[in-house]
This record gives C-alpha cells, structure tokens and sequence, in this order.
C-alpha cells in the first residue's frame, strides 16, 4: 500500500495510483458491479446464515427428526440412482441422435421441449394424470381391466420415483444434447476403420465411443448430481413432500422449516450437505477451470 | 446410397430402420405426453378433462376466453402477474447482461489484478445448488426490506445467472484476438472506445445466447418468486400457477390453459434462438 511519491510533478494527467494503469483502473471499476452484487447476495447471507445455524442444538434436533433422516435418504436414492439412469439414457439417445436422417432430425427439434418449457406447468399437467380420481391414466386402467388404478402419490416409494421421472423427464434433453456434441467431436474416420475390420458395434461403443466420451460423460454426471441437489419443483410441485413428508429431498426440507418458521432448522439441514456439496464442487471446478 | 429406391432395397436396412423407429417412438411420446395432456386440457370443457378422454368430445376456446377475460376467482389479476413476469425477465435480462459483459471484459481483455479469483468466487456460487441459497437469501431480502418487492427477485436472479454468464462470455473473449485491442490503443483509442467499438459488436452472439439465458431463467422460476413474493399483484405467472392448487376443487382445466399460455413465450423464445444458444451455451456448459 506504500505509495511511492513521484519527483516529477510535470507529468500530464497523473494516474489516480501510481501503480494502476487508467485500464487497470476501468478493470476494477467495471469488476465492481458484479463484486457488488457478490457481496451483498451471496457473501452476506452465507455468512448470516452459518451464523444463524451455528447453535449445535440445531444439529441435536435435526438428528431426532425422522423427517431429516428421511430426506437425506431420498436425495441419496436420488442422485445416486436417478442421475446414473438419467446419464446412462441421455448416452444411449445421444447414440440414436447422432444417426443421420431427417425424421431423427425432427426429433430431436421436438425431444427438447421439455427442456425449453417451463417445468410448473408440465409438472402440474403430470400430477393430474396421477390423479387417482380424475388423471387419464386411472381411467385407462378402468377402461382396460375393469379395476380402480393406485393411489399413485399416495405410496411414498411410488411418488419418490415419479419425482425422480420428472426430474428426468426435464432435464434429459438438454444432458442429450450435451453428449450429443461429445459424441459428434470423435473422429469419424475411426469408426470407417472399425467398420472395415469388421467390428460389433458394442466393441466399437468399447474402444472408440467410451473412451473418447468418459471424461465427458463423468463430468456430466458430476455437474447434474450437484444441480440436481438444488431440485426444488420435480418434488415440491408433484408430491408437495408428501405423503407425511416422506418424500422430502433436502432442497424442499429446506423450505418447510422455513415455512414453519425453524430458519435455524432450515440452514443446519444446508449445513449438513456441504461435507457431500463442497467436494464435488472443488472437484467441478479443477476440472472447468484448468 | 445415390439412389434410394428398389434397386437399394435391402432386409437389412429394413432392419436398422425399425430398430431406429423402436427408439423414436417411445421417445416421442415420453416428450409429448406431459404436454398433450396440458393443451388437452386448454381445449376441453371440464367435464371432458375430468373424464379421462384422450380428445374432448367439443373441443373449445371457451377456457382461454376465461384467462384473457379474467372471469375467475383465481385468474383476477393475470394480466397483472403476465406483466410482473415480463418486467421481471426483461430487467433480469438486462442488468445480468450489464454486470457479466462488464466484469467478462475486465477479467479477460484488461486483466485486471485479482481477476482470476473473482472468476473462481463465480464458478463457485453457480455451482451451489440455488435451492440451498434460496433459505438465507430469503432472509437476507427481509433484512434489505426488500421482501414484496420486485427488486427482490430481480436482484435474486441476477445473482444466480451472473456467475455462468461471466463464465460463458469470459471463455468467448478469450478468443477474440488480443491484436485488436492492440490495434485500437495504438489508433488512441480509451478503454471505454474499445469496449463500445471493438469489444460488443464482436461479442453479440455471445450476448445474445446470454441474454436469453437470463431472461428464460427469470421467467421460468418459481421456488425464489414464490418466497420473495406473496401479494397477489406483486406475484409471477409461476406463483399464481402454484396458488392454484390451495383449493381443493382447483379448476384444473384453467389452471392448464394459463400454464400453456405460459409455456408459449419460453419456447417461442428458445426455438427462436435456438442456433445462438445451441452454439453458445452447450459449447460453454461442459468444457471437454
């Protein structure tokens, strides 16, 4: 911070520092906005909340709450298998994409909709086809065998997993689409040479296609677990947490202690995540960042 | 391959081709049925949409002349959400555009000291999970006296779309040649000159790609404008959806044609920039 005093007072138009340049100068004063907005929505209320949440009798009573317990465990099954079904389905299409033909073309123009519209709508139109009542699928059970259909959001394990379709149903186009690029980018001259030596196409998926994607595909997988712990409406808007708040994930668990008033309750159960979040999040932005 | 026709005809392509169909029909109609089954809805009278019915028996417009008359109880102010939700996007739009093109130039063409570390701090909240910041951003809103009010979720949103606008259009101005600058200081060009002249006509697909980026982003939240925002003439289109569902005899049909008729300007929007977004931000959103 020593600034260092110029002899020569004759210079014309003196830099406000003597070491920032006049475009250093524009650099920070048009870094500042964003810094601005850091500060004050972001710094702030992380460092407001972790102070809120920093009572260990928060964690106590977290831990004796079966509904915690409960959530946590839904957004493990969540993540860990329907993320891995989501990429594994998003790498087989990417396949079926890739082929040249016009109808696939068109297909795929309308395969991302899902992903351009947006998600309250469509998943409100899916909970009320679940509508045991009045949802076209009940009725299509009558019609065909004769017998009411489940009570579809009313068993928590059935819910959770429509949940999980939604989410899928969302967010499959745009990780497609990614893989898509991934899968285009292999040189096609490799698979000409496969071809001529008469390979299957799951040693040509084996040699050629995974090894030039995994990196890819991992990343992928990485970023939409991360994103997918931040899923707030595939839960909310289609199970409401319910029945008996056995289908919380940690985002909308997040909000009902807000909502009952329990903001301390509310960021202890963040707090818990961030020994899973911050890991992967390091490891995201090695990987981006290199 | 030339000629497609008889002479080509092989059992085998047969084969391929029908395999491929097995795909693309499952697909198509995993796409479509969620959203069949809401404009399904938008045209059918209620009791057709009750009844289970794959085609209304009298089809109608009679349910989109209720939303745009305001005839009901939960569509009073739908002009007024409509407009909320437009305004909110636009500003979101703009003033993401603003702090990101600004802090991208900073950080890549006049490599301010300190740079590098801003950029980490932006990577670092996109990759928070935005439902986990929704909690203390709330209360944060509250302690500003900002809850209510549109600023709130404006200033929400921008904080969440910033980091991955900066990110994108730092890697794009990473590509412009540094020359250019060069070029322009030696014709006398300032800072400010550069950036005007040089630097935002070179950016504007880029730009463009963010922009509606950040504007689909607003328009489409729910979770942050349903925390922020409770008056029924202060709410977003989204929120005003979810209301919908207090009571226990929703009108389901108008609640459908609502989220249809806000479901079209997204798409609209997306199909429309479909080349600038496809092209700026997948190339942006996972590095290979």
């Amino acid at each position: 911070m020593a600034i260092t005093l110029s002899g020569d007072q004759s210079i014309p138009a003196p830099p406000l520092s003597p070491r920032l340049t006049p475009a250093q100068v524009w650099g920070i004063a048009l870094l500042a906005p964003y810094l601005l907005v850091f500060l004050a929505f972001v710094v702030y209320p992380v460092c407001y909340g972790l102070w809120l949440a920093r009572a260990p009798s928060n964690y106590v009573a977290l831990y004796n709450d079966p509904i915690f317990a409960r959530a946590a465990v839904n957004t493990l099954i969540f993540l860990v298998i329907g993320i891995n079904i989501k990429m594994l389905i998003a790498l087989f299409l990417s396949g079926f994409f890739a082929q040249q033909r016009t109808w696939i073309k068109w297909l795929s123009v309308i395969f991302i909709l899902p992903w351009a519209v947006p998600s309250i709508p469509t998943i409100l139109s899916v909970r009320f086809m679940l509508n045991p009542e009045w949802g076209v699928i009940n009725h299509l059970i009558f019609s065909f065998t004769g017998d009411d259909g489940p009570n579809w959001l009313n068993d928590p394990t059935v819910a959770l997993t429509m949940a999980i379709g939604v989410h899928i149903w969302k967010s499959l186009p745009f990780w497609t689409l990614i893989l898509i690029t991934g899968r285009l980018a292999i040189a096609h001259d490799l698979f000409e040479a496969a071809e001529v030596d008469g390979a299957s196409w799951w040693q040509k998926f084996r040699f050629i296609t995974w090894p030039s994607m995994q990196t890819l595909y991992i990343t992928c997988t990485l970023l939409s677990m991360i994103w997918t712990l931040g899923d707030f409406n595939s839960v909310y808007l289609l199970t409401g947490g319910g029945p008996a708040d056995l289908t919380h994930v940690l985002s909308t668990l997040g909000i009902r202690y807000l909502r009952l008033d329990q903001l301390s309750l509310a960021m202890a159960s963040i707090v818990c995540a961030m020994p899973f979040v911050l890991p992967l999040v390091y490891f995201m932005m090695k990987r981006l960042s290199r | 391959m030339k000629f497609p026709g008889v002479s080509e005809f092989s059992w085998r392509d047969v084969a391929t081709e029908a395999r491929l169909l097995l795909i693309g029909i499952p697909v198509f109609l995993w796409t479509m049925i969620p959203i069949y089954h809401m404009f399904l809805f938008a045209i059918s009278p209620k009791e057709d949409a009750f009844s289970g019915k794959l085609w209304p028996d009298h089809p109608t417009l009679h349910n989109f002349e209720i939303v745009f008359r305001q005839q009901h109880y939960f569509l009073r102010d739908f002009y007024v959400q409509f407009w909320n939700s437009l305004v909110i996007a636009a500003a979101v739009g703009a003033l993401t555009l603003f702090i990101a093109t600004a802090a991208a130039f900073s950080i890549s063409r006049l490599k301010v000291p300190g740079g590098r570390m801003v950029l980490n701090l932006a990577l670092f909240t996109y990759f928070i999970p935005a439902a986990f910041l929704a909690v203390p951003m709330y209360r944060t809103m509250g302690n500003y006296g900002l809850l209510n009010n549109h600023w709130a979720l404006i200033l929400a949103m921008v904080t969440i779309a910033s980091p991955y606008a900066i990110w994108v259009l730092k890697q794009a101005s990473d590509k412009l040649p540094v020359e250019l600058d060069e070029a322009a200081v030696m014709d006398g060009a300032t800072t400010l000159q550069i950036f005007r002249l040089v630097y935002l006509p070179l950016m504007m697909p880029s730009l463009v790609a963010i922009g509606t980026y950040a504007v689909l982003l607003a328009w489409n939240e729910y979770l942050y404008a349903f925390l922020l925002l409770s008056n029924d003439r202060e709410i977003t289109l989204p929120v005003a959806l979810g209301n919908f569902l207090a009571a226990d005899d929703s009108p389901w049909e108008l609640l459908m044609t609502t989220g249809f008729i806000y479901a079209l300007p997204p798409a609209a929007v997306y199909y429309a920039f479909r080349r600038y977004m496809v092209g700026g931000l997948t190339a942006g959103a996972v590095k290979s």
